[in-house]
């Protein structure tokens, strides 16, 4: 019966007098490290659940090579692609100035860095609706619903399912994703956010920059094959 | 004192604490609680109600092949029967019963932390279980489903029963199954109380370490499965179906990538409650607590290198079976570790018998058959003859039915004091446990016999060669049905008239145990530190301190 634990005793650890404290946990930092170890096993499920895809890609392309190559030549441009890359690239960066000055505690850069990684992620949507409306006007759309005039060889309304599966998926993820930064923009602009309690921002940059790397596959694997 | 851990306030002084079930009143408070052990009864009522949905199902099916022919239902409906049965087993009640209902409840007291990591998270995943229910009614409102649980295309992509609610059920239950293990690997890496370090987990923590790891890694991908085969059915994209220029085998591929590995987290929390039982009821500390530790890893890292021993007759290279041939053996070393290490623990134990003790002897009985014939199933010449026939469904029901079930009515009885603080009236638990297993070997090891003669799995009729062994099948499931309604007045009478439970009934030393019954709304009064192993019991201590002087 001796030697009991002071539970109670960590109200002075720091951040424990923070109104973001969750009091089943024991101080800040267990908090804080509880919820980055959930959001990385998170990515990983969403790792595994893109995998899916990536394999009908890669039996796609093994079964239909022809199809793919003039697919991806004739109907997929390099330049939006390309474009789009590097829009996504330079979010992940202010994305992780952000973190950073949520780290620091500066609002006034936490709201800049986010707005600007907002804008990021709609111009990558304007592009992607461009690419997009461009193919549903010719009629390269999925299976039954393919209606492209022009003669690619193999199974191309299984190309454009594999298309639209792929960077469909990962655009409900930037969407996904635009909604998260928004809130988070929100409660950076009322200052939640400080050295003690920055979990959200930081673990919303670990989701953002999967995205952004889900797309630094797809580009080349769709756009840039030869 | 006779716990593994010590702290200021016993469980005897801690009166001013409410329990659980009554600090807070009225509906709403249940149905936005974030309590761990609220969210766990949830489960428990409604993997219960589908349990119930799942064996009537189940009894239509066998009282429909009592004869050859039609007795009671048309083939079509006979179909849709079986697909019900299966998927609502499968999904609604196996994947989650131990761990959701049962782990949700005893893994954060176990650890001895005030809840699991994201309680918000836990209430989601138990709503996105109801989504996924009422997906699944959906179904059967629509035209119901007759692909079998397994929605092999291209069947699952031309058949115009209702194939898109069903399989859209299953995707919205495999999140409710993600975010659940991902709630408890982060529990477990995290909130662990003082001095629990990771050999002095309770076992039952280690099954569900390794069941979470599965959840969170084989789940997603039968997720954008389903959604692949929703977009082919919608879209006609020809992944799967030959017809639009897809491979049938590739589904199954997807497929048992997730369900082979499902299946070891239907049965690896079963093991959890099994090695927790047994010693708690042998009264002796666990033979080979890091070897059974272990083994469950192992099981769960084996079990996704073994899908291909589905697809042993569907155009598998010699190559690829010989390898998933030879893997699926190599699942059977740490599943016996375990079973050997059980035994080895009631060797010399104490052993009570009580009704947990007795539904572990009907695990170790049921659970070895299941176990030794999936060697049968794993092995390439013998596979190609059973292959698709009884011999597979008596298998897998002494597994999941056998194994899991049996080990989460143990687990039921074994915990109910502490959920509900009653007792209840052991000659009635070990009545439904006699009955049970009678009921179940009956009902099982018929099929075992008739599916080595050729009897073929999901057909609507036979042959009259067959027709007394389906009779005594048949007869036999009755006689289960009739053990698990005796288990059912057993609880039913706990709760209307059982005597009042102390906190520590089976005088077990893990921390569950070492807060009230039922335990309080934040589970313990004052932090609780681990300064023992799990099974370290008193009178061990005692036995070895008098060997020694």
């Amino acid at each position: 019966m001796s030697d009991s634990h002071a539970a109670h005793g960590h109200a002075d650890a720091p951040g424990n007098n923070s109104p973001f404290f969750q009091h089943h946990f024991v101080t800040m930092t267990q908090q804080a490290s509880a919820a980055k170890l959930g959001m990385w096993l998170f990515l990983v499920q969403e790792v595994l659940f893109f995998s899916g895809l990536f394999m009908f890609y890669i039996i796609f392309r093994y079964l239909h090579p022809d199809t793919m190559l003039w697919a991806s030549e004739h109907l997929l441009d390099k330049t939006m692609g390309g474009i789009n890359t590097v829009v996504l690239l330079f979010s992940s960066v202010t994305m992780a100035l952000a973190v950073r000055a949520g780290q620091v505690g500066n609002k006034q850069h936490q709201v800049t860095y986010l707005a600007i990684t907002i804008v990021c992620a709609c111009i990558f949507l304007c592009v992607k609706y461009v690419e997009y409306s461009h193919k549903f006007h010719m009629g390269a759309l999925p299976g039954h619903f393919y209606s492209y005039a022009g003669n690619i060889p193999g199974e191309p309304q299984t190309f454009f399912a594999l298309y639209f599966c792929l960077t469909g998926l990962h655009g409900i993820h930037v969407i996904a994703g635009i909604i998260a930064l928004l809130w988070l923009m929100k409660r950076s602009a009322r200052g939640d956010f400080g050295p003690t309690y920055y979990a959200p921002l930081e673990l919303t940059g670990l989701y953002w920059h999967l995205v952004d790397l889900v797309w630094i596959f797809l580009f080349p694997l769709l756009y840039l094959i030869h | 004192m006779a716990s593994i851990a010590e702290t200021h306030t016993g469980p005897h002084d801690g009166g001013h604490h409410e329990s659980y079930l009554t600090a807070k009143r009225g509906i709403a408070s249940w149905l936005t609680t974030v309590d761990h052990k609220r969210i766990g009864v949830m489960y428990l009522a409604s993997i219960l109600f589908f349990f119930f949905v799942g064996g009537v199902a189940a009894l239509l099916v066998r009282t429909e092949l009592l004869n050859p022919g039609k007795d009671l239902v048309e083939h079509a409906v006979y179909n849709q029967l079986f697909t019900l049965h299966g998927a609502i087993m499968v999904f609604l009640f196996i994947v989650p019963s131990i761990p959701a209902s049962l782990g949700n409840i005893v893994l954060p007291l176990m650890l001895g932390a005030k809840d699991v990591a994201f309680p918000k998270m836990n209430l989601a995943s138990y709503y996105f279980y109801v989504v996924g229910a009422i997906l699944f009614i959906l179904t059967i409102v629509l035209g119901g489903l007759d692909t079998g649980w397994t929605f092999y295309a291209p069947y699952s992509t031309t058949t115009s029963t209702s194939v898109i609610s069903a399989t859209f059920g299953a995707f919205v239950l495999g999140f409710s199954s993600i975010f659940t293990g991902i709630n408890f690997l982060v529990t477990i890496h995290k909130m662990r109380a003082p001095g629990m370090t990771w050999d002095r987990m309770p076992l039952m923590v280690w099954a569900l370490y390794a069941t979470s790891l599965i959840q969170v890694l084989a789940t997603p991908v039968i997720a954008i499965t389903l959604l692949l085969l929703i977009c082919e059915r919608t879209f006609g994209i020809g992944i799967f179906d030959p017809a639009l220029g897809g491979d049938p085998v590739l589904f199954q591929h997807f497929f048992w990538f997730y369900s082979h590995p499902v299946v070891y987290v239907m049965i690896l929390p079963g093991f959890g409650v099994i090695s927790e039982l047994v010693t708690v009821h042998s009264r002796k500390g666990i033979f080979g607590y890091m070897a059974i530790a272990i083994s469950s890893v192992a099981i769960a890292f084996i079990g996704f290198l073994v899908w291909g021993h589905h697809m042993f007759v569907a155009g598998e290279s010699s190559l690829a079976a010989t390898v998933f041939s030879f893997l699926t053996f190599a699942v059977a070393v740490p599943t016996a570790i375990k079973v050997f290490s059980w035994i080895a623990t009631m060797y010399g134990g104490s052993i009570r018998y009580t009704t947990p003790m007795y539904y572990v002897f009907v695990f170790l009985f049921l659970f070895s058959i299941g176990g030794l014939t999936g060697l049968f199933l794993g092995a390439l010449a013998v596979d190609v003859q059973m292959h698709d026939t009884y011999f597979v469904v008596a298998h897998f029901h002494y597994v999941m039915m056998g194994g899991t079930f049996i080990a989460f009515l143990g687990g039921l009885f074994h915990w109910w004091p502490k959920f509900t603080g009653k007792m209840y009236d052991e000659r009635l638990g070990k009545l439904s446990a006699v009955l049970v297993f009678i009921g179940f070997n009956v009902t099982f090891f018929t099929q075992f016999v008739l599916g080595s003669r050729g009897m073929p799995r999901r057909y609507y009729t036979y042959q009259p060669q067959f027709h007394t062994l389906h009779e005594i099948s048949t007869i036999g499931s009755y006689i289960l049905t009739a053990g698990l309604l005796v288990a059912l007045v057993t609880f039913i009478k706990s709760l209307k008239s059982g005597e009042k439970a102390t906190a520590n009934p089976w005088n077990g030393m893990t921390l569950e145990w070492h807060t009230e019954s039922p335990p309080i709304e934040h589970n313990f009064a004052e932090q609780p530190i681990c300064r023992r192993g799990p099974y370290d019991f008193p009178e061990i201590d005692e036995s070895a301190a008098g060997a020694r002087h």
